[in-house]
């Protein structure tokens, strides 16, 4: 029989299986999951052959450390990540946006991601997973999806069902940016803030909390005062929605969020901006800028054209 | 009907259906939820339907807002989508070790502990929305005398199988989770079933729910 699987010799920090999740399932409170950075999600598995809606792991700042055990096999890595490839003595410093071929008894050691928070790597292949609600996209608040909805823990094997035979030798030139204005459109709740409450949030810079996760972002900075009421009835929520707190801080919806909330909803993060913003590190420094929804479905269209010229340059 | 739809954000509609929470409104926020998931409208994504509102999500590749905007502007709801409402009875244990904050519900809404019992599982409940963690139930509506603010500082584990209240409403957390709602018991049904991926969730939006109480001998033999 033939037996390929990872050795996990560390898990990392973070380190899920992540596929597009799932996006019709809110109304019984199971959120959307899936990869946090869609674009360099959709590269990773085009860099290995893979069709866009393909297993892969994500991980955040540290990554998993492998040995692989089993017949060649492609790999890539996407996002802002240094790692390395031990192959015997010989030592590679792995290049992002690039496949590589792992043979038996090869480690993959991804030491972490740089100016940025999270990482991909895909297989060309599949690994062996149980899908729920038709993805494998782990929540491991929820414990929904593949490895029982948990992270990959030390000492655990991850087995590769089926490889594809054709081998890759795929590049692509592209550097991450880091954004630095995230452009928002005004929330169902703006008006619930006072004047000076809205020229905080446009005008002041915000700092990206340590208490940060794929549930949501927290930002710290001048206090956005309320003057209506603090709370609204619960309602849905949806993935870049900006809520402010009863401390007057805001946080952002990302892609773990549960599915109702009742905090005011002072803006969204345009969709354009979800990628970049989902990179961003404690401490970086933010600041809202707004558009219209006309900008923000222009802007979207421009992100979606550069997304498909990127793979399609693979 | 719907009062007024605006965008939340570049990629879902925000259907407002007036201030008011009650049956009558949310059953009409249900009735718009069935029907347009029942039209599998291309791009459409999420649906989430609470007391007076329903979020529509969609992917901004295949629609835009003004589009979609026009169709559920458009859609008829008509008498078929009258669903019959579900009846469940779920039963309660509230021995000490489950109810958390029956002391803190005596002070505040300054009745006996047996009182508070008494009108609870007097009350048919009313599942007005699902969510915030898979399957959890928001019920209502509870009568003014058991209504209480939400605990200052949220517990950062709520056991699972626990019933809350908050205000006019009732829940039931469907498994550990952080929360702030006032424990009062907790059952030994499984709320929500992540091994059924058909209907995973015990109480859906629109059921009628009443509680039973059980002794701690029934609620620890409890085979569903």
């Amino acid at each position: 029989m033939n037996k390929n699987y990872f050795e996990i010799i560390r898990a990392g920090i973070n380190s899920t299986f992540q596929d597009l999740g799932r996006n019709h399932l809110y109304h019984i409170g199971i959120p959307f999951s899936g990869a946090m950075d869609n674009r360099n999600y959709l590269l990773a598995n085009k860099l290995t052959g893979n069709n866009h809606n393909h297993p892969v792991i994500e991980f955040a700042y540290q990554g998993p450390h492998l040995k692989y055990h089993g017949s060649p096999i492609n790999i890539a890595i996407t996002g802002d990540v240094s790692f390395e490839i031990k192959k015997g003595d010989n030592l590679i410093d792995g290049k992002c946006y690039q496949s590589f071929i792992l043979e038996n008894n090869d480690e993959l050691d991804i030491i972490s991601t740089n100016k940025s928070v999270y990482g991909y790597l895909a297989i060309s292949g599949k690994f062996d997973l149980k899908f729920q609600w038709s993805s494998c996209s782990t929540n491991t608040k929820a414990n929904i999806g593949s490895n029982n909805g948990k992270k990959l823990s030390n000492n655990q094997k991850i087995n590769i069902k089926e490889i594809n035979q054709n081998f890759m030798n795929t590049k692509l030139n592209y550097v991450n940016t880091k954004i630095e204005n995230i452009r928002v459109i005004k929330g169902t709740n703006f008006d619930y803030f006072s004047e000076e409450g809205k020229k905080i949030f446009f005008k002041n810079e915000f700092k990206v909390s340590k208490l940060s996760d794929r549930m949501g972002m927290r930002l710290e900075g001048k206090k956005i005062e309320n003057i209506v009421e603090t709370n609204i009835r619960s309602e849905g929520l949806i993935k870049g929605v900006i809520q402010v707190t009863a401390d007057g801080f805001p946080i952002i919806m990302l892609s773990d969020h549960g599915t109702i909330g009742g905090y005011p909803k002072i803006g969204v993060v345009i969709s354009a901006d979800y990628d970049k913003l989902v990179q961003l590190t404690p401490g970086s420094r933010v600041k809202f800028q707004e558009v219209d929804l006309n900008s923000a479905e222009t802007l979207f269209k421009l992100y979606d054209l550069e997304t498909q010229s990127l793979i399609s340059k693979i | 009907m719907i009062k007024n739809i605006s965008n939340l954000g570049d990629a879902a509609l925000y259907c407002d259906f007036g201030k008011e929470v009650n049956r009558e409104t949310n059953t009409q926020v249900i009735k718009y939820f069935k029907t347009i998931r029942k039209k599998n409208i291309l791009g459409v994504n999420n649906i989430t339907p609470s007391y007076n509102k329903l979020i529509i999500s969609f992917d901004l590749k295949k629609i835009n807002f003004n589009k979609l905007k026009k169709v559920i502007d458009n859609i008829e709801i008509t008498k078929s989508d009258n669903t019959q409402n579900k009846k469940l009875e779920i039963p309660v244990c509230c021995e000490e070790e489950f109810s958390l904050d029956i002391k803190r519900l005596e002070e505040i809404l300054n009745l006996k502990k047996e009182k508070i019992y008494e009108n609870f599982f007097a009350k048919e409940f009313f599942c007005y929305m699902t969510g915030f963690i898979a399957g959890m139930p928001f019920l209502g509506d509870l009568e003014e005398n058991l209504r209480a603010k939400r605990l200052d500082t949220p517990r950062v584990k709520v056991p699972k199988g626990s019933i809350g209240l908050t205000e006019q409403f009732a829940n039931i957390y469907s498994f550990e989770s952080p929360g702030g709602w006032n424990i009062i018991g907790n059952t030994p049904l499984n709320i929500f079933d992540n091994s059924k991926e058909k209907e995973p969730n015990l109480v859906n939006p629109g059921d009628l729910v009443t509680f039973k109480r059980i002794t701690k001998d029934k609620y620890q033999n409890y085979h569903e």
